[in-house]
């Protein structure tokens, strides 16, 4: 779901730093108003986790890979606006320095999985779980029906920033710029995989993480 | 033992684990991830290098591109996953410390 260098044309890398420039200026408000010293700690796992579940590429037999991000379960335990701020960190170290995921594409890749996912992943959770005892199976299902959903609406996000690049660029004799597969090839290639595939895994991911905290430490799930 | 001494050691665990991510989609004869393609493997898919694509894609060249080191693709996937490793313990102390920084910032003090 790391967009590269090369496949956004400049006015979709431009709208979306210009889009992302906001969200991190207020989630910064946020977090500075919210955050106590003492989850410092637990914001800078937040990150790690959600940096190295993203190294565990889950392959499709003979076709592609994919991964989790984590950062529903971020979300989940810091708030949407913490968790943006810890994906953001996860994604720039990916692209500095692995190449994982584009510079130009840093807006458009955090607005795909630190922005709509750990926000989409927070209040499908929410909204499941609401008013359930912490230690509730609830938790666990809500945790894991947010991971899947906010995954699949990453993937179709990026998916349909894929497919609008040869409608917006194209050369005289009709050959792309940038990205030379359209919505009819990037919308259902990127929606599929995470719909069969990818989906599961940070529904997984997150289902587990949830039940193991509330076994271990259950302050965590407390209500923010 | 602190939750975040259990959530640390967890890490460990998936840094060791991590080079699942690159042995499984080998096993699984699984490609690149979809839109993540290299110039070569975009001719091959579409029969051109886009123009523009041809340009950006080259504009960063990371230090540690794919999560190896520059000859780690010649010698195999044991000097690969070693590789993946590496980055992975980089990449969590650069993260962490980052955010960490970032935290100390941004954090009420006092409680």
């Amino acid at each position: 779901m790391h967009i590269p260098d090369g496949y956004l044309g400049p006015t979709t890398c431009g709208v979306f730093y210009a889009l992302m420039l906001p969200v991190w200026a207020f989630a910064s408000r946020i977090v500075k108003k919210t955050l106590n010293a003492k989850q410092v700690p637990l914001l800078a796992i937040g990150a790690a986790f959600s940096f190295v579940i993203m190294m565990f590429n889950v392959p499709i037999p003979g076709g592609t890979t994919g991964h989790a991000v984590g950062g529903v379960l971020v979300a989940v335990l810091l708030g949407p606006w913490a968790a943006c701020i810890a994906i953001t960190v996860a994604l720039v170290v990916q692209a500095l320095l692995f190449g994982d995921g584009g510079i130009t594409a840093i807006g458009a890749n955090c607005f795909n999985m630190a922005f709509t996912l750990p926000f989409a992943g927070f209040f499908i959770y929410k909204l499941i779980s609401y008013n359930s005892p912490i230690n509730s199976n609830r938790r666990v299902i809500a945790a894991g029906i947010a991971g899947y959903l906010a995954l699949n609406l990453a993937g179709a996000l990026t998916g349909f920033e894929f497919g609008i690049q040869p409608l917006l660029h194209k050369t005289a004799s009709g050959q792309a710029l940038y990205c030379p597969y359209g919505l009819k090839a990037a919308l259902p290639a990127m929606i599929g995989e995470h719909l069969l595939i990818f989906g599961w895994v940070e529904a997984l991911v997150t289902a587990l993480a949830v039940k193991y905290l509330q076994k271990q430490s259950p302050e965590l799930l407390r209500e923010k | 033992m602190k939750i975040t001494t259990k959530l640390w050691i967890g890490l460990v665990i998936l840094i060791i684990l991590s080079p699942l991510g690159l042995i499984l989609p080998a096993r699984f004869k699984a490609g690149s991830a979809w839109g993540e393609w290299g110039t070569e493997e975009m001719k091959s898919l579409v029969g051109y290098i886009p123009r523009g694509f041809e340009k950006l894609s080259k504009l960063w060249n990371a230090p540690l591109s794919d999560y190896a080191f520059k000859d780690s693709g010649a010698r195999g996937l044991a000097h690969l996953s070693l590789a993946y490793i590496v980055s992975a313990v980089l990449g969590i102390a650069v993260v962490a410390a980052v955010m960490l920084l970032i935290g100390k910032v941004l954090s009420k003090k006092g409680d």
